[in-house]
């Protein structure tokens, strides 16, 4: 039996979507696990990448200090909370906000550095005040890839909190847990195959907020140079 | 922190060490090895990138543990199918790298060697390889550090690495097994990512000293992955 049969029927096995611990309340978990680390973690790095971005000071060190928290093992960093902390909720949160934080913070200063010098001179010819710059002209330029930083930001998440499931949370990652623990293959297969439909749900979200909050300006410049 | 518990258990240690170089620096040169051919394709023939691409996306977006899970039928618990999970990322982060590269070089220089004689072969390993190389080994350099980090997952699995001691350290309840898993990663990154540094100012003399990086490729480089 292949990946997607076992995955088949354990998904569609209606036992599974009742009572404790079924599909529908695990889904819901899996979410709030992503949402609130993905919420601190923009509250974060957006200002504080535009902020670089929009003076330059401190890029360098803020872009290589984000490189460099790629290497960091998030399953290290999770199971020393917990052997640390116990199972308070900082001991999923502090690696999930740190893992979201670095792709927000560089998308943002990109974003933000990138602007067209000619765009920006403009904007301070006409009377802006700096704040005005920023909030006006900078960052609804910046935001596609603001929104890119927050997607990365919100795929890391949801893939880790999978993990998470093994220092004892709920979400997905429980069942794969769960399963691989009790030698079952079909909650293993199904469980996988919900967070990958999960991490797809959330790229279409971000499609879809893409399309929502871009400037209407900047999307018909993008698809004229992409047809170059 | 129990300092005696490195030299007590230094050969358990070193043999984790190598298994975790093994998975993590097999699957990104196995990564650059499949996408350089495809990134070729892919800068010549144009209408391929764009599919390339959203694929690429879409592999990159699934949680590592879920497509260790997913090989597990084909392959088994182990170490191929970490390996060729792994090879599926470093794809993902590479293969972008690799036609932004060939993007780059400037027209006249394509121009100028097809004036001095050079067929399309030649002047694609002699001439535009070699100037889209730093870009590349850029993409590999990301492809290595986040396999290496990456490759610890795969004990959930059973497949033995540095991840070991992070599962053996929580059971146990004994920080110094999970710091001493933690560092050495992080320093077996830091290696291997210095060792791909100097391969590059080897092979391109012509860059200067200090890195410099255009816009586009640091942001194709910040990509990385996720558990």
């Amino acid at each position: 039996m292949s990946f997607f049969s076992w995955a088949w029927d354990w998904v569609t096995a209606s036992a599974n979507w009742h009572g404790q611990g079924s599909i529908p309340q695990q889904i819901l978990a899996h979410l709030g696990y992503t949402i609130l680390p993905l919420l601190i973690a923009a509250l974060i790095a957006v200002p504080a990448g535009v902020a670089i971005g929009h003076s330059r000071r401190g890029a360098v060190a803020a872009v290589n200090l984000a490189n460099a928290a790629r290497s960091i093992p998030t399953l290290g960093l999770l199971v020393l909370l917990a052997v640390l902390l116990g199972f308070s909720f900082l001991t999923w949160l502090l690696p999930l906000v740190a893992l979201a934080i670095p792709p927000i913070l560089v998308n943002a200063y990109e974003g933000v550095a990138g602007v067209d010098p000619g765009v920006k001179d403009a904007a301070r010819g006409m009377g802006m005040t700096s704040w005005q710059q920023v909030t006006r002209v900078e960052v609804p330029i910046a935001l596609p890839l603001i929104l890119v930083g927050l997607r990365t930001g919100a795929i890391f998440v949801v893939a880790t909190a999978t993990i998470a499931a093994y220092i004892g949370l709920g979400g997905l990652g429980r069942f794969i847990i769960d399963g691989l623990a009790s030698n079952e293959y079909g909650p293993v297969a199904g469980g996988a195959l919900l967070v990958v439909v999960l991490a797809v749900l959330v790229l279409g979200f971000f499609a879809v907020l893409n399309r929502l909050v871009v400037p209407a300006g900047l999307r018909s410049q993008a698809k004229a140079s992409r047809t170059e | 922190m129990m300092w005696s518990w490195i030299p007590d258990n230094w050969s358990l240690i070193w043999q984790l060490t190598w298994e975790t170089a093994k998975l993590g620096v097999l699957s990104a040169l196995y990564g650059l090895i499949i996408s350089v051919p495809v990134g070729i394709v892919a800068a010549r023939w144009r209408w391929f990138y764009p599919p390339a691409l959203i694929g690429a996306n879409v592999l990159y977006g699934i949680p590592s543990l879920a497509l260790f899970v997913a090989l597990i039928p084909a392959f088994g618990l182990t170490d191929t199918t970490v390996i060729i999970a792994l090879t599926i990322f470093s794809i993902c982060i590479i293969l972008p790298n690799v036609v932004e590269g060939l993007r780059s070089v400037p027209d006249a220089v394509r121009q100028a060697a097809t004036a001095m004689g050079y067929g399309a072969l030649r002047r694609l390993v002699t001439v535009e390889l070699p100037l889209a190389s730093p870009v590349i080994i850029g993409g590999l350099r990301v492809g290595m550090v986040s396999s290496i980090s990456l490759a610890s997952i795969g004990q959930l699995i059973g497949v033995s690495s540095l991840g070991y001691l992070f599962i053996d350290g929580l059971q146990r309840d004994f920080p110094t097994e999970i710091y001493v898993g933690g560092l050495l990663i992080i320093a077996l990154a830091v290696v291997c990512d210095l060792i791909l540094v100097g391969i590059r100012r080897i092979l391109t003399p012509w860059q200067p000293r200090r890195e410099k990086r255009s816009r586009r490729v640091t942001t194709v480089a910040v990509r990385g992955q996720a558990a």
